[in-house]
């Protein structure tokens, strides 16, 4: 099962080494990993996905929270939340048709095409990861995708709850 | 404000940190801080003969008294050379930092000469470390990594400083940091009450209690509580191999170490208790053997400072986060509402019991044998010194027979490298600790091959006049490998013995000591009581003890704790 967890660490040299670290050290898994500074600078906020029972997951929390630079650490797939991922794809189109049902499947999906050339278009989806998912599918039956980027999980608890230091 | 260079700032903080010693070895990063080390008295500078060796002294003067142990080194491969000894700290959680040089930042990433990266080397084996930038940011980063390195658990910190900034041709402000706290970092230390009252619970409803006691209990100070719990409740306490001395190896509730070469008093309490109250000790492979197996009948209490220790092998049903020392004062206070006037009756099936698996003598061995037995050799050593030395160990089947022969009364007595297991150690380790306390008798039990793992280190202890006593338990083999191969490869001794030996004598001679050499079983008692008396000199021990000798017991792979091994023919 997927597993969203959130970290809130010190933005400081090293500490994503630190955190990356601890899942190769001990064989964790990490599907994607999302990180940047936070509205205050001096933290930043990591979401990673990755997969475990409760025992393991239990214990990337405590190991994380071990790390002298990290603040807090939650699960988010715990509780409610809401999570986004986003998508850049290029794909083919060069001709007529494909065109079409290329727009036809970013109305569907509401994506947004960012660029166009001669030959290809580029899309961009923002979504649950599944959503992403099933867009790049559909994409990928109607016409071909030349290269694509995704951004990795990011995600917020709903309410009140909140990671602050 | 006082100006200073950067060299003279890390002087200035290891003094204004009160560190006393600094194990270490010099080359080009490092030359501006030896040279601030000069002309100073505060910081003594111990010149080693290999930077690993001044790692696992730092780590023997950490273990014998608490204090953090440090350590100095250049860049490159006086920083790698460390690894070993920084990774055999942080398994058992010894405080120590470590400053190493780096090559001066502009060059950082270009693979200058003697340039590794040493935070990132050192990463998946230090509790912390820093890259310090700026000269002004010396005496935090090193006032921090002392802080860090020596609470919660404790563990090693590396600082890593390059050349340009402590050039000692240059001034900075100095200023000690008044404050090192850090809002990220705040160990527990205090057990949470209703995790408290759940414990003392279980323990009163206990018919079958144990203590399991470790190393994070000497590292608490907590010898005092932990045996004020125990004879409250008047039930048996094992203690891990790192937690020896954390509760009297001579107390009459005592059954002896657990885990793979543990007792059969122990083992079978564990396996066979209702109620396991571990203190700072870690469900280590070693102790539990096959974890589906592990102990079925008990209610775990767990009690340690790191929470990630906690339900990490076997799962705890009260986690208790917080300091032993602190959390068994908490579990006393509790107690003490609690009419325990039964406990002696209530626990008399249990001890009858227990008394039945002593009787057993697991730890029998052949006294008739001519061949020196080093279980003999042991138990002279303990006479010869009153059962009060400091005992260092290097790792194999000696260190399982002192860990097993010696009981150790005090706490901090026993200093072995117990989660690395690294060969070597003892000799240093041994060193650190004569550092530490001058007036103390340091002994260090090694084998013929651990010893030459850092042999070099004799130098050390005639420059520095350490009388050092060292015991060698010459078997002529790899002997924890060989019996490893005697029961699982049907005897195939596949490089595990050593054919060109030296003459350990004249090469203890060579280095200015003494050496006495023991081919005879009638010849120990006088050599050990001459050894003990030569109180100036290190005095080498070449002993030359039984080659077939197996450590017993020994826990059978994939068995519950108590499926042992009694000897060479006989299992429980
Ligand atoms: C640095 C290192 N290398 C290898 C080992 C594996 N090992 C464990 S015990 C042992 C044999 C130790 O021989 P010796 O020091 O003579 O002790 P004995 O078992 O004979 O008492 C070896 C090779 C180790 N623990 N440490
Ligand atoms: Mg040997």
């Amino acid at each position: 099962m997927k597993r969203i967890i959130s970290v809130l660490m010190e933005n400081a040299p090293g500490a994503l080494s630190r955190i990356v670290g601890v899942f190769s050290q001990r064989g964790y898994n990490v599907d994607s990993l999302c990180v940047a500074e936070t509205d205050d600078p001096s933290l930043s906020r990591l979401t990673i996905a990755t997969q475990g029972d409760n025992k393991v997951i239990e214990q990337i929390i405590k190991q994380m929270n071990k790390l002298i630079d990290v603040l807090k650490v939650t699960e988010l797939t715990e509780a409610a939340h809401v999570e986004r991922e986003l998508v850049l794809v290029k794909v083919v189109a060069n001709s007529e048709a494909s065109r079409s049902e290329i727009i036809r499947n970013v109305d569907i999906f509401r994506a947004k095409i960012l660029d166009v050339s001669a030959v290809n278009y580029t899309i961009e989806l923002t979504g649950a990861s599944e959503k992403l998912d099933a867009f790049i599918t559909t994409l990928g039956n109607s016409s071909s995708i030349v290269e694509s980027a995704r951004t990795g999980v990011c995600g917020l608890a709903r309410g009140e709850r909140a990671l602050t230091p | 404000m006082k100006m200073m260079s950067g060299a003279a700032m890390v002087v200035q903080t290891l003094n204004d940190l009160g560190v006393k010693h600094v194990f270490g070895y010099p080359g080009g990063a490092v030359l501006d801080i030896y040279d601030a080390l000069l002309g100073q008295d505060q910081v003594e500078h111990v010149l080693v003969r290999h930077e690993q060796a001044a790692a696992h002294m730092a780590d023997g003067y950490a273990r014998s008294t608490g204090i953090t142990g440090t350590v100095l080194v250049t860049s490159g491969p006086g920083a790698t050379n460390t690894l070993t000894g920084i990774a055999t700290a942080y398994m058992d959680s010894i405080p120590m930092v470590v400053l190493s040089g780096q090559v001066p930042s502009q060059h950082i990433g270009e693979d200058a000469f003697q340039e590794t990266d040493m935070v990132g080397c050192s990463r998946p084996i230090v509790k912390h470390s820093f890259l310090v930038k700026r000269a002004v940011d010396i005496p935090k980063a090193i006032a921090q990594a002392y802080y860090i390195a020596n609470t919660g658990r404790p563990g090693p910190v590396v600082v890593d400083l390059p050349k340009d900034i402590v050039n000692v041709t240059e001034s900075h402000p100095y200023e000690f940091p008044a404050d090192v706290t850090m809002r990220s970092y705040n160990p527990v230390l205090k057990g949470h009450n209703k995790q408290i009252r759940k414990a003392v619970a279980s323990m009163v409803k206990a018919k079958r209690p144990v203590l399991y006691v470790g190393g994070g209990a000497i590292t608490a100070e907590a010898q005092g509580k932990v045996t004020e719990l125990a004879e409250l409740l008047g039930c048996p306490v094992t203690c891990t191999l790192m937690g020896l001395g954390a509760f009297s190896g001579v107390h009459e509730q005592f059954v002896g170490m657990l885990g793979m070469h543990g007792t059969v008093e122990a083992n079978k309490t564990m396996h066979n208790a209702d109620c396991i109250v571990a203190l700072g000790a870690r469900f280590d492979d070693r102790v539990t053997n096959n974890v589906e197996k592990f102990c079925p009948h008990a209610d775990i209490i767990h009690v340690d400072i790191d929470p990630a220790s906690i339900s990490k092998t076997v799962n705890a049903h009260i986690p208790v986060v917080g300091s032993i020392d602190v959390v068994v004062g908490q579990i006393l206070e509790e107690l003490a509402h609690e009419s325990l006037q039964s406990q002696t009756e209530k626990l008399s099936e249990w001890w009858t019991q227990i008394k039945e698996w002593r009787t057993q003598n697991c730890l029998d061995f052949d006294q008739s044998s001519q061949v020196i037995k080093p279980q003999k050799v042991i138990e002279a050593l303990y006479q010869h010194t009153n059962g009060d030395a400091f005992v260092s160990s290097d790792v194999g089947q000696h260190q399982m027979f002192a860990a097993l022969y010696y009981p150790f009364a005090k706490p901090r007595r026993w200093i072995n490298s117990g989660g690395l297991g690294t060969m070597g150690f003892g000799l240093p380790a041994a060193m650190g600790v004569q550092f530490a306390h001058p007036e103390s008798t340091s002994v260090v039990v090694t084998g013929d091959g651990s010893i030459q793992m850092n042999i070099q280190e004799l130098s050390t202890c005639l420059q520095y006049n350490l009388p050092i006593k060292v015991i060698l338990l010459n078997n002529r083999a790899l002997g924890m490998v060989r019996q490893w191969q005697d029961m699982i490869y049907k005897g195939r001794h596949s490089n595990s013995y050593v054919e060109a030996m030296p003459d350990f004598v004249k090469l203890v001679e060579a280095y200015g000591h003494v050496g006495i050499k023991v081919d005879h079983l009638d010849e120990l008692d006088d050599a050990m009581a001459r050894c003990f008396a030569e109180k100036e000199k290190l005095v080498f021990m070449d002993i030359a003890v039984d080659q077939d000798e197996h450590v017993y017991p020994m826990q059978i792979k994939y068995g519950a704790m108590d499926d042992m091994r009694l000897s060479k023919t006989e299992r429980t």
